[in-house]
């Protein structure tokens, strides 16, 4: 193994990683908030992807220029889920929230399925198949791309929860709930807000995931699996532990295929959530004795 | 139009005949029975009742595409062989993608009272189905399903026309061999990368069992196995290009033979051929929308349809008109053949008793059909041994016989032209 190999992988490996975590951010962001654990994030996620698809397909439109307007769509479908749907189970056990999102996630699977078909469906762009040449180094256009926009609207997201007015009001939320309400905050609303934000989160990474691979409607358990992998690695409702944790992942999953054999890629990743659940249960950045 | 009787044995023969409409050839053929007294034609008379056969494809689910493009086969299979004599009454079952689910199908269907199964396309859920029938003691023909172990159990009831991973890889290999004296190449190396589910694991093991006894005339410098649902090979192309291999041999699915190609083509990875030993993937309409140029020159050693046959172009034919748009390829050649082959031993065994059908399959002799290969016959195992390949190469977006010589549609391009050279349009 040479170390342009290895430099090369690792790269992938960062670039993805970064899309991941942009991914997993929202379902992270969401958590922390409002306790809710979204089991549709991976299909809203593919929904998002085949939003990108058919607005390439019918209207030739970029995914990347478009993914404000899919995160718009995303946020309003967000909002409206909270806010109509998940907000009367906040307070029920959480198994019963459990189910009604699992069931969310059937339906909007099986929606796919009927909208769309099984087959995968990608996006063929100018730039699909290009590659940048820096030295020893060949990095995917696309990934790079992907990578470097998932970092920005990542330090956008940290940056509007840590200095706007309405940040801080759902950070307060999430801190306590019932102070929150004591000031007079209007925490439905709120709750509506962050999952909003989430789902806007995840319409971006849909866009930017669409350039990457095919959207296909079965892709959806596997990435909130994925999603699950990764925030519970940095901890669960940490935002700079979902980033991180994403980043780990790609780049762990890379080296795995490169040191031993790809197949064994997938294994690396639960391996690292089974050692993370025994050694430091609440993540790598999650605040011990989180609820 | 062709026209296919029932002999006396029992077997279906083609005629290469003048074009004829349906009509005319059912009234031919019904006029030529009476006036020979053809025994089989009077036996499908006999068994008018339709045949109920139970249908078994992954329509969703990870092998949905793979499984739609089976039951395209099953779908125009009642309206052909109506016109061979035959009626048959399709059950079809959706197996999900996932073999506990195909078991439950395959059970689901034995209870509504299908009398033959066919299936699956996935070796695993195709194991599932082999123990129900043999539990339930009703024929299972395989139509596509590579698994050798499946037919290797001492099954009594499970009967496949489809290659086995390891006649799929001597096929291939001899086909990959007659290339490379037939363009004068010596490559360096190849670098051979699979699946690693039932399908490629076999496929693997008969590579390494085989490659060295078939004398071929370069080595295998790596193996790469990936898992079949990967999102991203960019590390396992990285792999193969630093193998320093010029020649790809992938055994892939379907989506997954996209993402390698257009990993090589991100990381620059240029081989002078790019040939699976026999696996889908790549000739398939998915694989031509999403990689355009790119998916031109691509090789794959498959058992394909026969362009040269007047009942492969009646099923052509049949299937142009009924899919219009779609891509015709093996998994809907196979499923239309399953299902013939369960209407021609109807036909003889002159009833549906399950045991009289196995032993009429057993019995089998179909010499004209749609695929390439010698007549459809059995061995003690159950297993068609006269099935070959052909190489097909991609030519503006189409799957084209480039060899054996005598089915040949286009003289093979190797090695193939760079990503990024004009000859790609």
């Amino acid at each position: 193994m040479t170390w342009e190999l290895a430099a090369n992988v690792v790269t992938g490996g960062l670039l993805i990683g970064l899309v991941y975590a942009l991914m997993a951010l929202g379902l992270s962001v969401i958590f922390g908030v409002t306790r809710i654990v979204n089991f549709a994030h991976g299909e809203m996620t593919v929904l998002a992807m085949f939003a990108a698809v058919i607005l390439f397909r019918q209207f030739g439109l970029d995914p990347i220029l478009m993914s404000p307007i899919v995160a718009a769509g995303l946020f309003a479908l967000g909002y409206g889920l909270q806010r109509y749907l998940v907000a009367p189970f906040v307070t029920r056990p959480e198994h019963e929230q459990f189910i009604l999102l699992l069931a969310v996630a059937f339906a909007l699977t099986n929606g796919m399925l009927i909208v769309f078909g099984p087959e995968a469906q990608g996006i063929l762009t100018d730039y699909s198949f290009d590659s940048y040449e820096i030295g020893p180094l060949i990095v995917d256009k696309t990934k790079a791309i992907a990578g470097l926009i998932s970092l920005v609207v990542a330090a956008l997201l940290l940056g509007f929860f840590r200095y706007s007015a309405t940040g801080r009001a759902i950070r307060a939320c999430a801190d306590n709930l019932i102070g929150a309400g004591v000031v007079g905050l209007n925490v439905p609303y709120l709750y509506a807000l962050t999952f909003a934000i989430g789902a806007a989160t995840v319409g971006v990474a849909g866009c930017l995931l669409s350039i990457i691979m095919d959207a296909t409607p079965v892709l959806g358990p596997e990435l909130t699996l994925l999603a699950f992998i990764i925030v519970i690695v940095g901890g669960l409702g940490s935002m700079t532990g979902a980033l991180l944790g994403g980043v780990l992942i790609g780049v762990s999953e890379a080296l795995a295929g490169l040191l031993f054999t790809p197949s064994l890629k997938s294994m690396l990743s639960f391996g690292l959530l089974i050692l993370v659940l025994v050694v430091r249960p609440q993540g790598l950045f999650g605040k011990s004795g989180a609820r | 139009m062709t026209d296919f009787r029932t002999d006396n044995n029992g077997k279906t023969r083609g005629s290469r005949a003048l074009p004829v409409s349906r009509r005319g050839f059912t009234l031919g053929a019904a006029a030529t029975a009476a006036v020979l007294g053809a025994p089989g034609i009077l036996k499908g008379a006999r068994a008018a009742t339709p045949l109920k056969i139970g249908c078994l494809a992954p329509l969703t689910g990870f092998f949905a595409r793979e499984g739609q493009n089976c039951k395209r086969g099953f779908d125009i299979a009642p309206a052909l062989l109506s016109d061979m004599g035959h009626t048959v009454e399709i059950m079809m079952a959706d197996t999900e993608s996932n073999p506990d689910k195909a078991r439950t199908a395959a059970e689901k269907l034995v209870n509504e009272g299908a009398q033959v199964l066919i299936g699956t396309f996935v070796s695993g859920e195709t194991a599932a189905v082999a123990q129900v029938a043999e539990q339930r003691g009703i024929p299972h023909i395989i139509n596509v399903a590579a698994a050798p172990q499946i037919t290797e159990q001492g099954y009594k009831y499970v009967f496949r026309n489809f290659t086995t991973g390891p006649m799929l890889v001597i096929n291939g290999l001899g086909l990959i061999k007659q290339l490379m004296q037939k363009v004068g190449a010596t490559p360096k190396g190849a670098v051979f990368m699979h699946v690693n589910d039932t399908f490629g694991t076999a496929m693997s093991k008969g590579i390494e069992a085989l490659y060295g006894r078939m004398e071929m005339p370069f080595p295998i410098l790596e193996t790469i196995a990936y898992d079949p649902k990967a999102k991203d090979l960019s590390v396992e192309v990285a792999k193969a290009k630093a193998s320093g291999a010029d020649i790809v041999f992938p055994v892939s699915h379907g989506a997954d033979a996209i993402l390698l190609i257009r990993e090589m083509v991100k990381q620059r990875f240029e081989p002078a051929g790019i040939m699976t030993p026999g696996s889908p993937g790549t000739y398939e309409a998915q694989f031509y929308k999403a990689l355009d140029k790119y998916s031109e020159f691509v090789m794959a050693n498959v058992p394909w349809i026969d362009p040269s046959t007047d009942m492969s172009k009646a099923f052509t034919a049949a299937f142009d008109k009924t899919f219009k748009g779609e891509l015709m390829e093996l998994n809907a050649g196979f499923s239309f053949e399953a299902v013939l082959i369960a209407a021609d031993a109807h036909a003889r065994a002159g009833s549906a008793d399950p045991g009289a059908l196995a032993d009429a399959i057993r019995a089998t002799d179909i010499a004209e059909h749609v695929m390439i290969g010698g007549p459809i016959q059995f061995d003690e195992k159950g297993q068609n041994v006269n099935i070959k390949s052909a190489t097909l190469q991609n030519l503006d977006r189409m799957p084209t016989v480039v060899m054996p010589a005598e089915s040949a549609q286009h003289e093979p391009v190797y090695p193939m032209p760079g990503w990024r050279d004009a000859a790609r349009k």
